[in-house]
């Protein structure tokens, strides 16, 4: 099977000749970080329906100023607009959807179906992308939204491979997929814990991730597993004082036991990739707008590597050892495959308490080099000084450890440490580095 | 005058499907557990042409719960079900996945279609789309509050079916989640159930006393809120803003719970519909159904009266 597939049908190609990395960022440095690092596509959210309220997101100026860009590029901006509306986030959709266009949005990832229908009928130009939080799983459905006009429907997280195969000998349409990030452990949108527990709304962007707490599990010890047996209803009318047994709770753990959690691995399909790409999928989406510019960095680097070297030579692919290390880097919980090849079970969620930090820390981003002296003006992003491992890394070839030597600052005095947010300094480097590369150090 | 709004109960089986019509539902809610979603009990061919009999014959009408989210391998029997269904004269089908809608149009056209996508029905404008794709009704989502029904129901082209009283799902994951933690802990299962009749349920540490009942079936993990919603109260607020349908949840509730809640909305409905004017609430409708209320688990006004934010 070959993904260089030439058009099927007249006028549209669904299926794109190189799989689409699509990357989350959660502001505009993260979106420059995550085009430069090798994404063909990144997904921000605006300051209206979208799912992370609690991150810094874009004005339609910064949407403006992202999109431009990522144009230099040839990279896409998306915005996920993917709430389930209530009635009074239904006035102003279109407005907000005629706004995203001006501003040189490629396409929206939509969850409700009022805004796919505003879109499609009032703001043609806007591609409309269906949201994983459709929980779309099966081939008539996405047939369904095809006919609504969506060149595009992001699969629900529970669909395998072979599921995911036959939706596309099905319908010709773009098909993307979560490959790497935290994953709910619900159908996405299936879940109200967070409203139940705190009064917020998890489909308006309000989820407090009640499904990483702690509970106990018990059984109930009534007879019947209910409060009212079947003699008792017959006598439950004249005597219902007797319908009262009192709590019967039958504990399913031991002390030593781990508590329950619904609290899912991460997904890491980096092994996969092969796989991924045979099987047709189009975009392979990285989750996490809210996190760091190291990590997206970190983790496009690694999947763009992979993906332009299977891409160059299918036969003699091979998944190189470092690329699964940098992505470790960045990781900060285990990781698992998701349902691609089976459902998850117990190997698969994470009852043991969490590690809550990834291993490393961005330090540096190299602003210049001077190939003649050796040195790097560096822009301080974490507290660093001489004597400390660190290492160089780039969406090129910059990959590269040394120790940090003697620091200066700009007008050359000799520092003991750069201490400043933002501070530039210049050292010397071991290997030619780029504007753009990124310093890392251990934790 | 508003019409009188119907009363809807879910129906565990046969059984439960008598009892509940003696005890004034106007409509019962069954299905196969194939294609529905939390259904309170699987109701074979056979059994849901004698339901649709029994209810037909007092007036009443059927509803079948479509509401799961399909997998590609469900896609060849349901042609089939829908099919049988509709010569069977169930009155309408409930559904999420537009799966179903295909179906429906192409095997049992004439059938009314309700759009329920449980806790994301939650605006006007994603109702009245799927009204143009054919739903005649919404069941709207459990998280809303009264103000959104009410305000909504004017804007509705087509009706509304709320829930009024039971559980409600919070959580539902493909992954079995009961079974996983089980292994983990190394406790042997024997092949045990992991279903409703386990009365399985848990409790989050810093929540003592609040019981969550959790199941696994076919369509993964289940879990269901720790209170009950009762909104009877006011019930009169919804008859008067027009919904069409109230919904009665009876989902891991033993049938003598549910016919006595049955009882009590049909007395208040009738009441509403006798006198609007000169109605008002009784508190002694609801003895009944507060003796049998399951001492763990609270009556309460659900998201009637929340607000949220995010």
């Amino acid at each position: 099977m070959s993904t260089m597939t030439k058009p099927q049908h007249k006028g549209k190609r669904y299926r794109l000749d190189k799989p689409e990395l699509l990357a989350p960022a959660g502001n505009l440095e993260k979106l420059k970080f995550a085009v430069h690092y090798g994404a063909d596509a990144v997904y921000i959210g605006g300051q209206k329906y979208g799912l992370r309220s609690n991150a810094d997101n874009f004005s339609f100026e910064e949407m403006r100023e992202g999109v431009e860009f990522a144009k230099k590029y040839g990279a896409k901006v998306f915005v996920a607009t993917n709430i389930y509306a209530h009635n009074e986030d239904v006035a102003g959709i279109e407005e907000y959807l005629r706004n995203l266009y001006e501003a040189g949005i490629a396409a929206i990832i939509v969850a409700d179906p009022a805004i796919v229908d505003t879109a499609r009928r009032l703001v043609p130009g806007l591609e409309v992308h269906l949201s994983t939080q459709q929980s779309t799983l099966n081939w008539q459905a996405v047939s369904f939204w095809k006919e609504e006009g969506l060149p595009r429907v992001v699969l629900g997280r529970e669909t395998s491979l072979e599921e995911i195969a036959e939706i596309k000998k099905h319908v010709d349409i773009e098909i993307e997929s979560f490959i790497h990030g935290a994953m709910c452990s619900s159908y996405s949108g299936r879940c109200v814990l967070s409203n139940h527990f705190t009064d917020r709304d998890s489909n308006r962007g309000g989820c407090c991730q009640s499904c990483r707490w702690k509970y106990d599990l018990f059984e109930d010890a009534r007879p019947d597993g209910t409060w009212v047996s079947e003699e008792e209803q017959a006598e439950a009318m004249q005597s219902p004082e007797r319908l009262l047994p009192g709590v019967t709770q039958l504990p399913l753990h031991e002390p030593q036991d781990n508590p329950f959690t619904m609290g899912s691995k991460d997904l890491c399909m980096l092994e996969s990739i092969p796989d991924l790409i045979e099987v047709g999928i189009d975009s392979f989406k990285i989750e996490g707008r809210m996190k760091s510019i190291h990590y997206v960095a970190t983790v496009v680097n690694a999947y763009r590597k992979a993906i332009d070297a299977y891409m160059a030579d299918p036969e003699g692919y091979v998944l190189k050892p470092e690329w699964l290390e940098e992505l470790n880097k960045a990781a900060n919980r285990p990781l698992n495959t998701g349902f691609f090849y089976d459902t998850p079970d117990h190997e698969d969620h994470i009852y043991e308490p969490e590690e809550k930090a990834a291993p490393y820390d961005f330090a540096g981003l190299v602003l210049e080099y001077d190939a003649e002296t050796g040195t790097a003006l560096i822009q301080q992003r974490n507290h660093f000084k001489p004597g400390q491992q660190v290492e160089f890394f780039g969406p090129d070839d910059t990959f590269f450890k040394q120790t940090v030597g003697e620091i200066w600052d700009e007008q050359g005095n000799s520092l003991d440490a750069a201490r400043h947010p933002l501070q530039k300094v210049r050292m010397k480097v071991d290997a030619p580095v780029a504007y753009f590369d990124m310093m890392r150090k251990r934790k | 005058m508003n019409k009188k709004p119907e009363l809807l109960a879910t129906a565990a089986s046969l059984k439960e499907a008598a009892a509940l019509l003696d005890a004034g539902a106007d409509a019962l809610l069954i299905g196969d557990d194939r294609f529905g979603m939390r259904l309170a009990g699987h109701f074979t061919l056979e059994d849901t042409k004698a339901v649709i009999e029994m209810a037909h014959a007092r007036g009443c009408k059927v509803v079948a719960g479509l509401g799961g989210l399909m997998p590609n391998s469900l896609l060849d029997e349901l042609p089939a079900y829908v099919k049988a269904i509709g010569e069977l004269g169930v009155d309408a089908v409930e559904f999420g996945d537009p799966a179903v809608l295909a179906a429906v149009k192409q095997e049992a056209p004439g059938l009314k279609l309700h759009w329920n996508a449980e806790m994301t029905s939650t605006n006007y404008a994603t109702s009245n789309y799927w009204g143009r794709k054919g739903a005649s009704r919404v069941v709207l989502a459990r998280e809303l509050n009264m103000d959104e029904i009410t305000e909504m129901v004017p804007l509705l082209e087509i009706e509304a079916q709320v829930q009024v009283h039971g559980m409600t799902n919070i959580y539902h994951s493909k992954r079995k989640l009961v079974a996983s933690y089980m292994a983990h802990q190394g406790r042997p299962t024997d092949g045990g159930s992991m279903g409703k009749e386990r009365g399985l349920f848990l409790v989050e540490a810093e929540r003592p006393g609040e019981i969550f009942p959790i199941y696994e079936d076919d369509n993964g993990t289940h879990i269901m809120s720790s209170d009950d919603i009762c909104i009877m109260e006011d019930l009169h607020i919804m008859m008067e803003a027009g919904v069409q349908s109230f919904k009665i949840e009876g989902l891991l509730k033993p049938t003598v719970y549910n016919a006595a809640v049955v009882r009590a909305y049909r007395t208040a409905i009738d009441a509403y519909a006798a006198d609007p004017e000169g109605y008002a609430f009784q508190d002694e409708w609801l003895d009944e159904v507060r003796k049998l209320q399951d001492p763990e688990r609270e009556l309460s006004f659900g998201f009637f009266y929340k607000e949220q934010v995010y």
